[in-house]
């Protein structure tokens, strides 16, 4: 791997910039590898990374039905945090926040990870109460957090409607100084470069069609570019975590839920931080090309299909107009859909399962972005270990029976209200 | 913007209704469920890639539940029906 730097900008700016190196290679499918991780986006190219570096396994393939990085990935709003009252999801959120940190140079690309902050609002004095709460929790295990009253906020976003006949009027916010956004695609390509480089095969445009499994143990996988055997399989799929679990003849507590995201054109710099309102319900930051991303609820109904109706965009867009009243005269350039596979108590499910050798990680709800790297690195340490991380032991598929649900809203089993 | 057909109604916009969900679970007795029985049936789906047959409710309409079996890859709805009703087209 010819290292990023910028004696190697200026060695290849004298040749033309003719010369680089592809970033990672497109081999054929061996007939057997150790691990088979399932998905190549990042939080599965990450996984095989971690699996090499930390755990010196190296004879991986992450196959991928698509393209690189174009589920989930490239369909997000880039948004990075950890800022989580129940402390099982704050410690392994604060740990993936530190990976976040020093991605760029661990993986020797720069992932543009911006520490602009994230702010939540709060519209009354009782949300105002539990964001006091919530960021005493997070300092507690070991994050950040910062209560602002509205004059903070008002100077933190200029165009903010703060003012008290607002239609949900801002009464304060809770700030996490360390969260931010991140170029997504960055993500997938930095790792995807890093885990090939220690001799990962990612192989593109390989949809797997079938699990082979004999005595509950997992022996390889059925692909529409033929039948591949491994040891220990992982699926890292996003929405898709359901229908891969149907082929190993599991039933998950899961529903695939369509959330769709979309961006203004590109304006000036006016916006330099991450708004999110729980009540209204979006989220909105600037993109450095200039485009205001927004993102808001669920389409609320079940949906494998990557794009959404025409009423949520409505709304997504009327929630960012109430609070931003000046971005009404922009007009919107794209809009576009993922498939959320959305849990039934919101928080993911990182975890062996009955058949052995066979690893899901899925159920990440709105939320699976700003977890790549966390989840990336104790999925690593599932597959290795046979075992889960201390991070992760409490994200296992069997508390749903055991009672041990992890629901930050306290919405109860109902998917769409997470 | 999906156009659900009401059986009471007739066609009407998404807007008018609100989702609830999976509609081929059958709720387990009182008297004899297990704790496993009452697991799957609060916790797992089928979560199929496909038709898939849910619960619609009618609340800004006639405020009855409408069965609609529809292909969650496509959005298109297939069939509609009552709640206790069959509904027509290859789906589960």
């Amino acid at each position: 791997m010819t290292r990023y730097s910028i004696f190697s900008l200026a060695r290849n700016a004298l040749t033309g910039h003719k010369n680089w190196p592809q970033a990672w290679r497109s081999p054929e499918p061996k007939p057997e590898y150790d691990v088979i991780i399932i998905g190549a986006g990042g939080h599965g190219l990450g996984t095989a990374y971690y699996l090499a570096k930390n755990h010196g396994i190296t004879n991986i393939a992450v196959l991928e039905k698509g393209w690189l990085g174009g589920g989930n990935t490239g369909r997000n709003t880039t948004i990075v945090r950890a800022n989580y009252e129940r402390t099982e999801n704050e410690l392994f959120y604060e740990h993936s926040l530190k990976l976040w940190e020093t991605m760029s140079q661990d993986l020797n690309f720069n992932v543009m990870f911006s520490q602009r902050g994230v702010i939540n609002l709060a519209h009354s004095d009782a949300q105002v109460d539990a964001f006091q709460r919530r960021g005493n929790a997070m300092i507690l295990n070991g994050s950040d957090a910062m209560l602002l009253n509205p004059a903070e906020i008002k100077a933190r976003a200029p165009h903010l409607d703060c003012s008290a006949d607002a239609r949900f009027p801002i009464k304060g916010g809770l700030l996490q100084p360390r969260g931010g956004t991140a170029r997504h695609d960055g993500v997938a390509w930095g790792y995807a470069r890093a885990a090939d480089a220690r001799g990962v095969d990612i192989i593109q445009n390989c949809e797997v069609t079938g699990l082979d499994i004999s005595n509950g143990q997992i022996t390889g996988v059925q692909t529409t570019r033929g039948a591949i055997k491994a040891k220990k399989v992982g699926i890292a799929v996003a929405g898709h975590t359901g229908h891969l679990a149907t082929m190993a003849g599991m039933r998950l507590p899961i529903e695939s839920h369509v959330l769709q995201a979309m961006v203004s054109e590109p304006v000036k710099p006016c916006l330099d931080t991450v708004i999110t309102s729980g009540a209204v319900h979006c989220y909105i930051s600037q993109s450095d090309k200039g485009e205001l991303v927004m993102g808001g609820d669920l389409d609320f109904y079940n949906s494998y299909a990557q794009r959404g109706n025409f009423p949520r965009i409505e709304d997504v867009v009327s929630s960012v107009i109430t609070m931003f009243p000046s971005f009404s005269r922009l007009r919107l350039m794209r809009t576009w859909g993922g498939v959320m596979d959305m849990s039934m108590d919101g928080s993911p499910i990182i975890s062996k399962t009955p058949t052995k050798g066979f690893y899901i990680n899925g159920g990440w709800c709105y939320g699976g972005f700003k977890a790549t790297p966390g989840s990336a690195w104790v999925f690593a340490h599932t597959i290795a270990n046979d075992e889960p991380h201390e991070l992760n032991g409490q994200y296992r598929l069997e508390r749903f029976q055991q009672g041990h649900m992890i629901d930050e809203h306290g919405a109860g089993p109902t998917p769409g209200a997470h | 913007m999906l156009e659900i057909k009401c059986p009471w109604c007739g066609p009407r916009a998404q807007t008018e209704f609100s989702y609830a969900g999976d509609a081929t679970l059958t709720r387990p007795s009182l008297d004899t469920a297990t704790e496993t029985e009452w697991y799957e049936h609060v916790y797992l789906r089928g979560n199929p890639r496909g038709p898939h047959d849910e619960l619609w409710h009618h609340a800004a309409g006639c405020r009855r539940f409408v069965k609609v079996r529809r292909d969650v890859t496509t959005h298109e709805i297939i069939a509609t029906a009552g709640p206790h009703e069959h509904l027509g087209g290859g789906g589960k």
